[in-house]
């Protein structure tokens, strides 16, 4: 259960392996000694990710898990599911890829829009049913602001991202009278594994940061949030900037 | 072949909270009004369970089931018998103790318990084995209990008594938070009484040692009722300064000539309810403390005799209908701990704590309990206790985390009808008969039917 001060006992965590993710694992548990369901391939990083969580004093449990194999979502997530309740389910695996390599090769596209926005929505729909049952919970989609206004730079991710961030949306909307929340957040660029190699973009953050951000949301059932918050008001601007003008900012 | 519904007919999803409107889940909702309502739920208990609500006083979870069945009794209201001679009166478990008193006090009848507020359940009562001002003399609610009937899982009704074949039952179900199954009806002995006011005496003390020496003094045991608002605002000289207020039930012969005419006149209006549009972080240190420094002001420095209704003595807050709402959305916990007789000094040192944080509170109450009854999950014994309330903030939780090392340390125990927060850990360290209480609440539930989101987070059953 989620307590009065909105620290959750237990965490399922789709995409084990992911740098946000685990912070974001990391800061819900707070030093206390929670349950974590990690979901992910098995692997060094994933070995490595529950070793760090039980050091913590967490109880991990890990589950193979592929975002491509969407035809084994319902039954790993059901699997997490069987050990007892789960508080916060935290949607954290994509792939960011090649940019120009993604509109080009229909492979690399395909995979693109096969992780970030099929699988994300195959996991939503499992997860949905399991969380209506029990009443409570909340789940944590993680987008990006790449989805908010889709640019030349990366529109195979960024579409991918925005229709993962519709689908999270509306799944807010439908799980409401279940008591169930929806938090979806939109980071900026976040200095980890997937970014190493590119310049950071102004405001940009840490997988910690964006960690602060979901505990917040989390704690306050929050249900669109940015990270870092000032992003929301810039987003809004570049939203609407004419696209002729919008094609010659470099972003 | 259709399988019946799982739930009455009549259920709807309901998103619920505790008094303190914190961590809302969903539950259905099954408006109650008879024994055969209760039994029909319990043949269809659905995979997450059942747990009995009544007017939802409790701050935290206790009834609250996400997921599952919420029984509200609140329907379940008659009130059977009063016994004018005996003072034993029959109720229905939805019964409230403002309906009760106010039908029991004609007949010179007076509830011999009474929380901070009357509005909760005969069965909220027992289930929390709530405790008044009057503890260290008249001891908790199910000391005055003297049957509860009891519907359990496999959907037979128990009569259980103190000291019947079924006692273990009895005192599991007393302060058992209502999982050792849903309570229909009890019979309570109540109290006589000459008149409904209070003979109250005032004292003002500059500091929490002049209280406790108060308290301790010898003089608290001539008064049935006693309890103390302290500052958590003020540190120093002035850390935990106080206003005790003690009294008894006036006799008719105490009362000023003109309430000598009707001496049972219930005086308590409810003078205002509050919308619900209080912005967060309105209650915040500053008007936190503002408020502090007013109610120490308007206190009388000493003052004896004084004859008071029972909203100006004991239940201030009952002239207003959902005052929680002043939090704001975002809500608040009450912290309501106890230390043993002997353990002053870590018991200073919370207030001294509390003091230092940057988290106020407001309605902070002190009471010394008597001694302790029967029930493994009884929250009253001999010692002290202290009820804070905080407005959620950032860093609350670290605090109360903190508080809780000391609380346990002390010997001491949280009170689970206030419990919002804490761990399975701290519950099994302040309540060493809990696993007694298990076995025998394991053995009338063997298929885990009863059970709610605070037993789920407190990892009770």
């Amino acid at each position: 259960m989620i307590d009065a001060v909105g620290n959750p006992q237990s965490v399922l965590l789709l995409g084990g392996t992911s740098e946000i993710g685990l912070a974001i694992v990391r800061r819900l548990a707070g030093g206390r000694p929670i349950r974590v369901v990690l979901a992910g391939r098995a692997s060094g990083r994933l070995d490595e990710a529950v070793a760090g969580l039980e050091q913590g004093g967490c109880a991990v449990q890990t589950l193979d898990f592929s975002a491509v194999d969407t035809g084994t979502h319902a039954e790993v997530v059901a699997k997490a599911f069987a050990g007892g309740d789960i508080d916060v389910a935290v949607v954290a695996f994509g792939v960011l890829g090649d940019a120009e390599v993604a509109w080009q090769d229909v492979d690399a596209a395909v995979e693109m829009a096969t992780v970030n926005y099929t699988a994300a929505v195959s996991v939503g729909v499992a997860l949905a049913g399991q969380f209506r049952t029990q009443g409570h919970g909340a789940i944590v989609a993680l987008s990006s602001v790449a989805g908010e206004r889709v640019r030349r730079s990366n529109f195979v991710y960024g579409s991918s991202k925005a229709g993962m961030d519709g689908f999270y949306l509306g799944l807010s909307e439908a799980l409401r009278p279940s008591g169930v929340r929806v938090t979806v957040v939109r980071p900026g660029f976040v200095k980890t594994r997937m970014t190493a190699g590119m310049s950071p973009a102004p405001l940009s953050v840490t997988a910690s940061d964006v960690a602060d951000v979901v505990a917040d949301a989390v704690r306050n059932q929050r249900e669109l949030v940015w990270a870092p918050g000032p992003l929301r008001a810039v987003m809004s601007a570049l939203r609407h900037v004419p696209r002729p003008i919008f094609r010659r900012l470099p972003l | 072949m259709s399988a019946e519904p799982a739930v009455p007919r009549t259920a709807r999803p309901q998103r619920l909270t505790g008094f303190g409107r914190t961590a809302p889940t969903t539950a259905l909702v099954a408006p109650i009004s008879s024994e055969a309502d209760v039994l029909a739920a319990l043949r269809e208990p659905g995979p997450r369970g059942i747990t009995a609500r009544g007017l939802g006083s409790s701050y935290g979870d206790p009834a609250q089931n996400a997921g599952g069945l919420v029984l509200d009794m609140t329907g379940l209201d008659r009130i059977h018998a009063i016994d004018a001679d005996s003072g034993i009166v029959t109720v229905d478990a939805g019964v409230s103790l403002d309906a009760l008193m106010r039908a029991a006090l004609p007949f010179g009848l007076w509830v011999p318990v009474l929380p901070g507020t009357r509005q909760v359940t005969v069965g909220g009562a027992i289930a929390s084995d709530i405790h008044g001002k009057n503890h260290h003399t008249a001891g908790s609610f199910g000391n005055h209990v003297r049957s509860i009937d009891l519907a359990t899982a496999d959907g037979t009704v128990h009569t259980l008594t103190p000291d019947g074949p079924e006692s273990d039952l009895f005192w599991a179900t007393v302060g058992g938070m209502g999982l050792t199954g849903v309570m229909l009806r009890a019979t309570v002995a109540l109290k006589r009484c000459e008149s409904a006011y209070f003979v109250v005496d005032t004292d003002r003390t500059a500091n929490l040692d002049e209280l406790m020496e108060l308290l301790t003094d010898g003089s608290d045991d001539r008064y049935d009722y006693s309890a103390a608002w302290f500052d958590t605002t003020t540190t120093g000289a002035a850390l935990g300064r106080a206003v005790l207020t003690r009294g008894s039930l006036a006799r008719r012969d105490e009362l000023p000539a003109k309430l000598r005419k009707a001496p049972l006149k219930f005086d308590a209006p409810q003078l205002l309810r509050f919308p619900d549009v209080f912005p967060n972080g309105l209650a915040n240190p500053r008007t936190l403390r503002a408020f502090s420094e007013l109610w120490y002001r308007k206190a009388p420095r000493r003052q004896r005799d004084a004859v008071q209704n029972i909203t100006a003595f004991y239940q201030v807050l009952d002239v207003f209908a959902d005052w929680n709402r002043v939090y704001g959305k975002r809500g608040f916990l009450q912290y309501q701990f106890l230390v043993p007789m002997g353990a002053e000094d870590s018991f200073r040192r919370i207030v001294e704590k509390i003091a230092a944080s940057n988290h106020a509170s407001g309605l902070n109450v002190l009471k010394r309990f008597g001694a302790g009854n029967n029930a493994p999950l009884s929250f009253p014994e001999a010692g002290w206790t202290i009820t804070v309330d905080f407005p959620i903030a950032a860093g609350l939780a670290e605090l109360c985390t903190e508080l809780d090392t000391l609380v346990l340390d002390a010997g001491g125990r949280h009170y689970l009808a206030k419990e919002s927060r804490t761990s399975p850990a701290a519950i099994r360290c302040g309540y060493p008969r809990l696993d007694e209480w298990r076995k025998v609440r394991s053995a009338a539930d063997p298929a885990g039917v009863f059970t709610s989101d605070m037993a789920r987070r407190l990892e009770l059953v």
